[in-house]
């Protein structure tokens, strides 16, 4: 656990660098996180992903899988991983400020 | 983080459900992880990318004690196909898809498909009995090859 400042706020982030409070996102937050991952800019395509993930979290909770992500978000899962080469879910969840899908498919 | 894997290459050598699935799991759950991701398809696993009997791959109901069951009972006609049709359906409730769409669904995350040369002509195949998804018949020279700089896992 560390605390760093992101676009200018002050956040606590995890060993893997997910937030740990994803009340504190916003979306100057998601696109200094996306950089860092080596995601810039966030294209529009982008973007429809990471409003799914912050839709389904705060819905159900949790993040949903690769699969679910494939199946609901309107993304077929081929882009998926053409948009977040480094694993859609968890990439994805990173930028969108909510905790790393923990679903084995 | 130096120790990361980067890489996985994972061989699927049966043709039963238990044998089959471990597998994929594993090769699907490497490239949701970023971790780069080749399946290579030996002996009876050769069934998982047979496009006529990928969706018949039935779990063993004899000679397996994760049953629970005794083995004269699995010897019934339709026994395998029952155990089978009762493990999918529990599959489904727990967001794991059926074979043919795993297998689809592995092939679009960007992981690596072949079949073995020795097996593909030990059963009479061709690549033409295959799913469109598998890229090349290969040797065991060329596994090692693509397996180069990763793990390799054997089921």
């Amino acid at each position: 656990m560390s605390v760093e400042t992101i676009a200018g706020v002050t956040l606590e982030v995890n060993d893997e660098g997910f937030l740990v409070d994803p009340s504190r996102w916003n979306e100057d937050v998601a696109v200094e996180l996306a950089r860092r991952e080596g995601i810039d800019p966030l294209s529009e395509r982008h973007w429809e992903v990471i409003r799914f993930m912050r839709s389904e979290y705060e819905a159900k909770g949790a993040g949903p899988s690769v699969r679910m992500l494939g199946k609901t978000s309107g993304v077929p899962i081929k882009e998926l991983y053409e948009l977040f080469p480094k694993g859609p879910a968890k990439l994805a969840a990173k930028i969108a400020g909510i905790p790393k899908p923990r679903g084995c498919i | 983080m130096g120790d990361a894997i980067e890489k996985v290459s994972i061989i699927i050598s049966k043709g039963s459900l238990e044998g089959v699935y471990p597998g994929l799991i594993m090769a699907n759950g490497a490239r949701a992880e970023g971790i780069e991701a080749n399946l290579f398809f030996t002996f009876f696993g050769l069934d998982a990318i047979h496009a006529k009997r990928l969706s018949h791959i039935k779990v063993a109901a004899v000679g397996n004690p994760g049953m629970h069951m005794a083995s004269l009972l699995g010897v019934l006609p339709g026994m395998s196909a029952i155990a089978t049709h009762m493990m999918s359906r529990k599959m489904e409730t727990f967001d794991i898809p059926g074979i043919p769409e795993f297998m689809e669904m592995i092939a679009d995350t960007g992981c690596g498909m072949y079949a073995c040369k020795a097996s593909v002509e030990l059963f009479g195949f061709t690549k033409d009995d295959f799913i469109s998804q598998v890229q090349d018949i290969i040797t065991v020279g060329e596994f090692y090859e693509k397996a180069a700089g990763g793990e390799i896992i054997f089921t």
